[in-house]
């Protein structure tokens, strides 16, 4: 069995009077894929927030690879390989579809000062590099020929597909997808099935997700967590979920 | 049309109510009281022209819009040219036919032009600088010229104190004014938008109290005077040099020209303005120069991709501050005295208002704003009561045909060559 990469236990959040999340508690293997689901306002996206620095945890354990990550700044735990999606999408409008690419290496590059001014021979080595590795995933993504287009033109599937791609630069060992499948049409969602498929099998990635897809959710998940206002409801494998009375009463709905 | 008479009436008084205050009535001094004068019936009888002229154009508001739009077909410029002008690449050739007519001309240029392209080419420093801050970054600086009083008194206390020459004290001002921005930048550069733009104004004005204040060591309101201007490898371009030292005009066997200090002080500026310009291409085509642009789209992104914002903002705040630093330190050479009087926030805005004239971002924009904004009072000297009367019309007529700047630039992007 594969090693435990991210161990969140007890975690909660409050905002004043307001306790949005509350005790809860997953585990993520590592090149699992996990669920997060419950209906609208749940706090799903506040847990996302809480692990990848964006809130400080108002309580609560975040272990990644054993190490505590509460309470890090967004950056630092980015820089661990933790990196996100958002719900709505957050690409850097006015640049082009692989200058987005290439800021997401930001921490990869020669940034030296000087370097830089002189073109050195490593600076444009690693300038190649970067364009290489921004090449490669515009084709994975199949935006090749949108390269030199600015962000913000791409239609809107291709605007969640290149924000993969970009964090996929990071080189990041978790990538957590806020609501993936979106405003996606039905091929487009079965393409990002078959993408986080591939970025498991092929890059080793963990994947932790939000999603209302049942269909998506149930057909690449690992294991599955419900939270219902703030508290964690069940968590299990996918089919186990699907049985659950209590899950079914609070979010699936009967069939 | 009741309601638009009504509407043209009240813009009619309107005009009587800003106009005639302040160009209508004068103010002298009879014996030891003040005397308000009527301006005379000229100035009155052209205020009320002004005034009829804005009732009819109120009252006929719907018919002059018609017009208008049919005109505005026609643009001023086509956008196809528009589009050619702000493409990074034609406007890189405009910068070296500028840099080579400014090369050039100095030789065949009167005196008094002469220093008024150094000056012009000071605030081209300086706008350039704040263009890295405030075009690049979106940081709204409004204490930028805390950083130029940093640099020229750097060199005054060094030379003033320890002799040490303006060569040796320019990047030593250079890195004085780049510290300053560091420290100042730390803890305000958590703040955003209009918070930091309060702060930064703040810190400028602590500078410039603190030189004033610190009458020790420089010299409080009187300033540091006699500074020594910059030499060409120990060729000083005074009449006379001191002792151990050699003029230039012996050295080459010249006459004695005092035109010639003035030309070498404005190829130094020169200098200065194209070591920025180089070093402010480069940066936009760097890994930080692309991720200060990314930092102004979206800072919530950068951080969930791993870029620190604090340690991109700064390196923003203290490249600036840098720049200031030279600009500052040549500012005193050329002086040859400093003064707290001028650094003050008036400074600021007049840098301010050169990126923002030009077009955020753009390089080119920011020499034609400068040229612009130094040239207009220098040219139009008469009408020097109505300086910042001027700024303010320019500022509104931009808003009006160009609110993106002069000339703005459109960034040059990095192009996937298949």
């Amino acid at each position: 069995m594969s090693r435990e990469i991210l161990q969140v236990s007890g975690l909660s959040m409050r905002f004043g009077g307001l306790l949005a999340v509350n005790g809860v508690a997953l585990t993520v293997k590592e090149k699992q894929v996990v669920a997060l689901i419950g209906p609208n306002g749940a706090g799903k996206t506040t847990v996302f927030n809480c692990l990848t620095g964006f809130y400080k945890p108002s309580g609560g354990t975040i272990l990644l690879d054993g190490q505590p990550i509460q309470g890090l700044a967004g950056h630092q735990i980015a820089r661990k390989g933790v990196v996100r999606t958002f719900q709505n999408v957050r690409l850097f409008k006015e640049m082009t579809a692989l200058e987005n690419l290439l800021i997401a290496q930001h921490r990869h590059l020669n940034t030296n000062f000087f370097a830089g001014l002189f073109k050195t021979p490593s600076f444009r080595r690693s300038e190649k590099e970067a364009m290489e590795r921004a090449q490669y995933w515009l084709e994975k993504v199949n935006l090749t020929e949108f390269a030199n287009r600015t962000a913000g033109t791409l239609a809107y599937g291709q605007q969640r597909r290149l924000e993969i791609a970009r964090c996929m630069m990071t080189q990041p060992r978790i990538i957590m997808l806020d609501e993936p499948a979106a405003g996606l049409n039905p091929k487009e969602t079965e393409d990002l099935k078959a993408l986080i498929a591939y970025l498991r099998e092929s890059h080793n990635v963990t994947v932790l997700l939000i999603e209302h897809d049942m269909k998506l959710v149930m057909s690449i998940s690992d294991h599955i967590v419900v939270i219902n206002q703030g508290t964690p409801l069940a968590d299990g494998t996918p089919e186990q979920i699907r049985d659950n009375p209590e899950v079914i009463k609070a979010y699936l709905g009967e069939a | 049309m009741n309601k638009n008479l009504k509407q043209a009436f009240f813009s009619a008084l309107l005009v009587w109510a800003v106009a005639f205050p302040v160009l209508g009535l004068k103010l002298s001094i009879d014996g030891i009281s003040l005397v308000v004068h009527s301006q005379g019936s000229f100035t009155i009888s052209i205020i009320a022209v002004c005034s009829v002229l804005m009732f009819l154009r109120v009252l006929f508001d719907k018919q002059w819009s018609s017009v208008m739009s049919r005109r505005s077909d026609r643009k001023l410029i086509s956008p196809a040219v528009s589009n050619y002008l702000t493409l990074p690449k034609t406007q890189r050739w405009i910068i070296i036919g500028l840099i080579l007519v400014a090369l050039v001309w100095p030789f065949f240029g009167s005196r008094g032009a002469v220093d008024i392209a150094t000056l012009i080419l000071i605030y081209v420093l300086l706008g350039l600088g704040l263009n890295i801050v405030v075009g690049l970054a979106g940081l709204l600086d409004l204490g930028y010229v805390g950083f130029y009083a940093v640099g020229a008194y750097s060199y005054a206390m060094l030379s003033h104190y320890l002799g040490w020459s303006f060569w040796v004290c320019l990047p030593i001002a250079g890195l004085m004014a780049a510290t300053f921005g560091f420290l100042l930048g730390f803890p305000v550069l958590r703040l955003r938008g209009d918070y930091l733009a309060i702060v930064t104004l703040g810190f400028g004005e602590i500078i410039r109290l603190f030189l004033r204040n610190l009458t020790d060591w420089t010299g409080g309101p009187n300033g540091i005077s006699n500074i020594p201007k910059p030499e060409l490898f120990g060729l000083t371009f005074e009449r006379r040099a001191a002792e151990g030292m050699q003029t230039f005009h012996e050295f080459f066997g010249l006459a004695y020209n005092s035109i010639n200090k003035v030309i070498f002080l404005y190829l130094v500026a020169l200098l200065l303005a194209l070591l920025a310009l180089f070093v402010i291409n480069r940066l936009l085509r760097m890994p930080i120069g692309r991720a200060w642009e990314a930092l102004r789209e979206d800072e919530i992104a950068c951080r969930a991709l791993g870029l620190n914002p604090t340690v991109i903002k700064l390196s923003a705040f203290t490249l600036g501050a840098c720049f200031a630093g030279f600009a500052g330190s040549f500012f005193a050479a050329r002086q040859g005295l400093v003064t707290p009087e001028s650094f003050t926030f008036i400074e600021s805005a007049i840098i301010l208002a050169i990126v923002v004239l030009g077009g955020m971002g753009s390089q080119l924009g920011v020499i034609l704003a400068a040229i612009v904004m130094i040239l207009l009072p220098e040219l139009m000297r008469e009408f020097s009561e109505y300086r910042m009367l001027m700024f303010g019309a320019l500022m509104v007529l931009m808003m009006i045909w160009r609110p993106q700047g002069l000339l703005p630039m459109q960034r040059p992007h990095m192009e996937l060559r298949r």
